[in-house]
């Protein structure tokens, strides 16, 4: 069998930026309730707050060091892979992704130290600052990453001279038509992927009635800042979404399932897309509601997948569903947030086994849902680099073979599934060990780095498996 | 009218001296790991470069962010050629970052031994892979257009494997000599041991590199045969340096054969570069021809101008307050 170049590079970079944006999406949502625990702490000196930073600070550390070692492969693969793509757009994405190396720099040399390793040696006011700037940056580290991909979704101030993008004006090109919805997305959704791990985390504890006072305050406060967060998510991905029915509405019908232009277009719950017979079987739906979600009124009109000739069209399929998985657990997660409320209502939102029980079996679903969006939104635009102007083909490296391809494809699961496994197992005890002992962190020998700042032993010493 | 490209060609060659130099010692350490005299002294080699390593990859990031921003014909032909050896280095890389940092945690010997076994390997790879870039970059490029047309072993040649191993030998002597720098006892006793043999090594190939490479390319026979004699005081500098590490070493001075290994890889770069000026895609396209468009390049100096003090700054704190020598009982332990 010919091994195919685009297709095994297309796998592998989906492969590499969803396992690197794992790690991202958490600690941006982490740095920024870090951040509001800190100053919680300072404004009212109350020590619980300090306890649950201290003990989320060890987690943020390890999770900022697995996402740095694993975007060192990201900024390689744009020229590796993608050569002909990454000459024709320097201009424009190269300072872009430059200056996001520049702000993690920045973070990190300033600030993340005095964060991990500062608390007793500057005065408190500055280390809720450094918290704060932490936060800040990496949300100004996701703007830039997120400026890279709208601009590809939706490219503005350019213009194209000998198959090179020159930039005619900066500002057009940086916010993008689609730049600010997707902004506001991918915060939420950090924001939402922070505060189910914490839920979750702190759920596993009160079910075992351990550190329960500070695990009660984390959850309290984690479920407030969910039953905002959660239905506002529902809203910016609504604007989210009719802004790519504006620009991208290929997109859009692969999300829905739409082949034929119609009125009146009903949402599907349930349909086997069939792309080469351009239909789907086994439909299920809710009559009008497409119509009713992209135009706001009933029999609106919802373009069709056969707008554009075949081979303009993404795989449908993939698209189609992974919006269902990540829409559906959105709803989970606005279910869990209302739930919440009512207990708090109740009296009883620590006491309720079913409502923890659950929690603990949400924490990986912000993850899948964050992993499906991108989906959508990455395999939605296919066959589009940039979109109506660059293809995969076109981008693809001219002197790469499908041979080449596949090695490195393989190479980096190996690679990432060693340090991933060490990764989460090295979390996984962190979490067993929980916040105690509450020993002040010792001046490092070594770097000042952000996996120094957990202290939790990678193998277990024989003392700690008799405890659980 | 300032030239915004010199500006980078600049920046880019003074960032690659600075990295190769400090990711060159502490990945010099892990090629001498398996080698060290017992596992306490593999703790303190360890703990050596412990403090500053970590610091030297986000460099990588920002060279590979950077050269696509100003030289962005660079960043697309170096890459696609060196295709199996960029993976390689960057494989190696990883795993010798997570090693560092899980083998101070692990507390059995069996996995301390596969954290050592990790740190070592990943550093010879990686070291290897940047030496086999180094010889790529001199034998140039087959081109079409402006892509690269050649095939995905083009760049695995004996000429880029004698480069290779000389740039493995040229870190373990970094590593030798930072070792001399920062320890006592037996682990600097190892290294003043080690430190003669890997110079010769170093030599060999330097040597040979540099007889081999006129032949290699025409450009680089005429400029040294040419009017530019004074280029020769270059290779002449160097093995003066050379020749220094080798008299500090005999008088076990302690940071003078550090110094000079620092001064013979300056020289030899500068060497390196003024045979290739101004290509830096051989064999056609020189750096104006790779650069950016002026407001991209523009654009992002200003970012480099604002963090690149910043770097050297916190760089320079973290070295200042790592100074002096690592003890057995200054472990994480």
């Amino acid at each position: 069998m010919e091994l195919d170049p685009l297709l095994l590079s297309r796998l592998q970079f989906a492969f590499v930026v969803s396992f690197h944006a794992l790690f991202p999406v958490f600690t941006i949502g982490l740095a920024s309730f870090i951040a509001f625990l800190e100053f919680r702490a300072w404004q009212t000196g109350d020590a619980l707050y300090t306890r649950i930073s201290k003990f989320w600070i060890k987690i943020f550390a390890v999770v900022f060091g697995m996402g740095v070692v694993s975007g060192i492969v990201m900024s390689f693969q744009f020229g590796t892979n993608w050569s002909v793509f990454s000459y024709a757009t320097a201009n424009f994405l190269g300072p872009v992704l430059s200056y996001e190396v520049i702000t993690a720099f920045f973070l990190e040399a300033a600030f993340l130290g005095v964060l991990l390793f500062g608390r007793d040696r500057v005065p408190q006011g500055m280390h809720v600052f450094a918290a704060m700037m932490v936060a800040l940056g990496t949300f100004i580290s996701s703007f830039w990453i997120l400026v890279a991909n709208s601009w590809m979704q939706t490219p503005a101030g350019v213009e194209m001279v000998d198959g090179i993008f020159h930039v005619t004006s900066w500002g057009q090109a940086i916010f993008n038509d689609s730049f600010w919805p997707r902004f506001f997305h991918m915060g939420l959704a950090s924001l939402l992927t922070a505060g189910f791990v914490v839920a979750g985390v702190s759920a596993y504890y009160l079910l075992r009635n351990k550190h329960v006072e500070m695990n009660r305050k984390a959850l309290g406060t984690t479920m407030w800042i969910l039953l905002f967060a959660a239905p506002a998510q529902l809203v910016v991905g609504d604007i989210h979404g009719l802004n790519t029915f504006e620009h991208q509405p290929t997109k859009v019908a692969a999300m829905e399932g739409t082949w034929e232009t119609q009125r009146g277009a009903p949402f599907l719950l349930f349909a086997i897309p069939d792309s080469a017979n351009e239909t789907n079987h086994f439909e299920i739906g809710l009559p009008n509601m497409a119509s009713l979600v992209l135009t706001h009124e009933l029999d609106g009109e919802v373009p069709g997948l056969k707008e554009v000739p075949a081979e303009e069209r993404p795989p449908v399929g993939i698209t189609f569903w992974s919006f269902r998985i990540m829409l559906a657990i959105g709803f989970v997660m606005i279910g869990f947030a209302l739930w919440s409320a009512w207990l708090r209502y109740r009296g009883n939102l620590f006491e309720s086994e079913r409502f923890l029980k659950g929690l603990t079996w949400m924490i990986p679903t912000p993850f899948v849902a964050v992993l499906a969006g991108w989906f959508v939104t990455e395999t939605g635009r296919a066959p589009w680099l940039v979109y109506e102007i660059m293809d995969h083909a076109t981008g693809l490296t001219p002197s790469l073979t499908g041979g080449m391809a596949l090695f490195s494809l393989l190479g980096y699961i190996a690679v990432y599934a060693v340090v991933f496994t060490a990764g989460v197992y090295y979390i996984v005890r962190i979490v067993r060990k929980g916040p105690e002992p509450d020993h002040p962190v010792q001046e490092p020998q070594h770097a000042k780095r952000p996996l120094s700042a957990a202290d939790t032993p990678f193998n277990d010493y024989p003392a700690a498996d008799a405890r659980s | 009218m300032v030239d915004i490209t010199l500006v980078w060609v600049v920046i880019i060659a003074v960032g690659l001296v600075g990295y190769v130099l400090m990711d060159g010692f502490d990945l010099g350490v892990g090629i001498l790991f398996p080698f060290a005299p017992g596992e306490q002294s593999r703790d303190i080699m360890m703990n050596s470069v412990a403090p500053v390593w970590d610091g030297n990859e986000t460099w990588l990031i920002l060279g590979g962010a950077g050269l696509l921003a100003a030289f962005p014909l660079v960043y697309s032909v170096f890459l696609p050629a060196l295709y199996i050896g960029v993976f390689l280095m960057l494989a190696g890389l990883i795993f010798r970052g997570v090693a560092f940092e899980f083998r101070f945690k692990a507390s059995s010997a069996k996995s301390r031994r596969g954290w050592n076994a990790s740190f070592a390997i990943g550093s010879m790879v990686a070291a290897f892979a940047q030496g086999a870039v180094v010889g790529a970059y001199i034998q140039g490029f087959q081109m079409d257009g402006l892509n690269y047309a050649g095939t995905a072993l083009d760049w695995l040649t004996p000429f880029t494997v004698l480069t290779g191993l000389g740039l493995m030998a040229g870190y373990a002597l970094l590593g030798a000599t930072w070792l001399i720098l920062k320890t006592e006892g037996e682990t600097q006793a190892f290294a003043y041991r080690v430190t003669p043999w890997l110079l010769g090594a170093v030599l060999v190939v330097f040597g040979l590199v540099s007889a081999i490479t006129p032949f290699i390319d025409a450009k680089v026979m005429e400029r040294w045969m040419g009017t530019f004699e004074i280029l020769w005081i270059l290779p002449a500098l160097a093995l003066l340096a050379a020749w220094q590490i080798l008299r500090s070493v005999r008088r076990r001075h302690e940071g003078l054969p550090f110094v000079s290994t620092i001064a013979l890889f300056i020289f030899t770069f500068l060497g390196l570069i003024v045979s290739k000026w101004p290509y830096v895609v051989p064999p056609d396209y020189t750096f104006w021809d790779a650069a950016s468009s002026p407001d991209a390049q523009l654009f992002i100096l200003i970012g480099a101008l604002f963090i690149i003090p910043i770097i050297l700054g916190y760089t320079a704190w973290t070295y200042w307050v790592f100074r002096g020598k690592v003890t057995a009982d200054a472990g994480y332990h």
